[in-house]
């Protein structure tokens, strides 16, 4: 019998090793993430262990009873309503049924819904439909419902939006411009992410997850932090989850801080400080994947970083595990056998508190 | 308990074992937390016609584990708002 194990490459494709290269692929991994992030290695013990999941032979593997832990989501329930960039299966039922689905026949234990239009911008306008809409689904909903939004400042910036394009001033020098009107863009954006929270906190919302946070850099993570500390105190009922975007905090402005700490440059277990300082009650890091390697690499290198998060955290961490974070290959139908294997090891090595 | 009181998953467990009266091992025995949420009339996924579902089922649950709900305190301030 071959001693090869079937795993995959992070781009899905299935590929397998000898366990020998299985294990130096998860040692490059491990190093990987601790050379970038200047934290500790797995030990030598997790590696054996992330090996034994990678080696096992079932195509899906799973924890121990005992040890399940629960989930929160960016709006998973709609993928049964929206179509392929989404990836969705454009089912001709509404969103409304599509969460009760999601509740009793996929057994969730919490639901996210959101605008189709997933972003904090386009809701502004329409925020009284989304609050008829997440009052009704609450009502019927057993389950914690959280509303989801991306903070998403790059809809801040022209032409989508009123300010001068950073990315646009950046390569011609103009370093100034760029920071002023990132600093303009994400006053902006606070505001708009408190605007919509607040009315949706008023008509019972439980929860609100930022979804990809930073995903436009350092601004739009502050943007993100100052909104989550303002609707602390002004919506105290309501949980505040925050997603990030990346493992990393990109720096298009390079100067911002909070609470006298510089944002860019942060990893997961950095920002989960500055996400705690804010006053937000789940945290949620996002470990990129490389198309380039290999499945046990990438899922090595982020059960590293969700380790440590885990370590410095005070409050639950929910790694984020869809296509192209958290060791789970970037393709369009997420295998199976990857997915569990990343959640198995997320929870078992990286001891997360939820997915 | 994770989304109203930052508990992380062990704490959690136990908080929510307790109020339920049976081990943390249990509650995610299909078997016992079928008959643990028909005890408590706090929802169940196999439906019946006048079971508790909803705002109803959430109510129950804060009193149970003695939590703040905010779509739950919306419900109870409309329902118990005198008539004009």
């Amino acid at each position: 019998m071959s001693d090869r194990i079937l795993t995959r490459m992070g781009d899905g494709e299935r590929i397998s090793m000898s366990p020998d290269e299985l294990r130096q692929d998860l040692s490059a991994g491990t190093r990987d993430a601790a050379e970038a992030g200047e934290i500790p290695p797995l030990t030598s013990d997790d590696l054996e262990h992330l090996y034994k999941i990678f080696a096992d032979p079932n195509r899906i593997v799973s924890v121990s009873p005992g040890e399940e832990v629960i989930t929160t989501d960016d709006g998973a329930s709609g993928i049964m309503v929206v179509d392929q960039p989404d990836g969705g299966t454009a089912l001709p039922m509404g969103y409304f049924n599509a969460v009760l689905a999601f509740e009793r026949v996929c057994c969730a234990d919490t639901a996210g819904m959101g605008h189709y239009d997933y972003s904090c911008k386009p809701i502004k306008s329409i925020i009284n439909y989304e609050k008829q809409r997440y009052y009704m689904y609450s009502q019927a909903l057993t389950i914690p419902l959280m509303y989801g939004t991306q903070p998403n400042l790059g809809l801040y910036f022209q032409p989508d939006g009123p300010f001068p394009n950073a990315a646009e001033l950046l390569p011609q020098g103009k370093i100034e411009e760029a920071r002023r009107a990132q600093e303009e863009a994400a006053e902006a954006l606070r505001k708009d992410l408190v605007f919509c929270a607040k009315e949706l906190y008023d008509v019972g919302c439980d929860g609100f997850n930022f979804d990809t946070s930073g995903s436009a850099g350092d601004a739009d993570f502050y943007a993100t932090l100052k909104a989550v500390a303002e609707l602390k105190t002004i919506a105290p009922d309501m949980a505040l989850e925050v997603g990030m975007a990346s493992e990393f905090v990109l720096g298009l402005h390079g100067q911002i801080e909070y609470n006298g700490k510089r944002l860019a440059g942060m990893f997961p277990h950095e920002q989960i400080k500055v996400v705690e300082e804010a006053g937000a009650d789940i945290f949620g890091p996002a470990i990129n994947v490389s198309a380039t390697e290999s499945t046990p690499w990438n899922l090595a290198r982020a059960v590293t970083m969700v380790k440590e998060t885990v370590a410095a955290a005070n409050i639950p961490v929910h790694p984020n595990v869809g296509m192209g974070v958290c060791g789970v290959p970037m393709v369009e139908v997420p295998p199976i056998d990857s997915v569990t294997r990343a959640s198995k090891a997320l929870v078992q090595i990286g001891k997360a508190d939820g997915l | 308990m994770q989304l109203t009181r930052r508990m992380k998953i062990d704490a959690a467990k136990h908080y929510v074992a307790d109020k339920l009266g049976i081990n943390v091992a249990d509650l995610c025995n299909e078997d016992i937390m079928q008959n643990v949420r028909k005890k408590f009339d706090i929802g169940n996924i196999c439906a019946v016609a006048d079971g508790t579902k909803g705002i109803t089922a959430k109510s129950r649950i804060a009193d149970l584990l003695e939590i703040s709900i905010n779509s739950v305190n919306l419900f109870k301030t409309k329902l118990n708002a005198p008539l004009q």
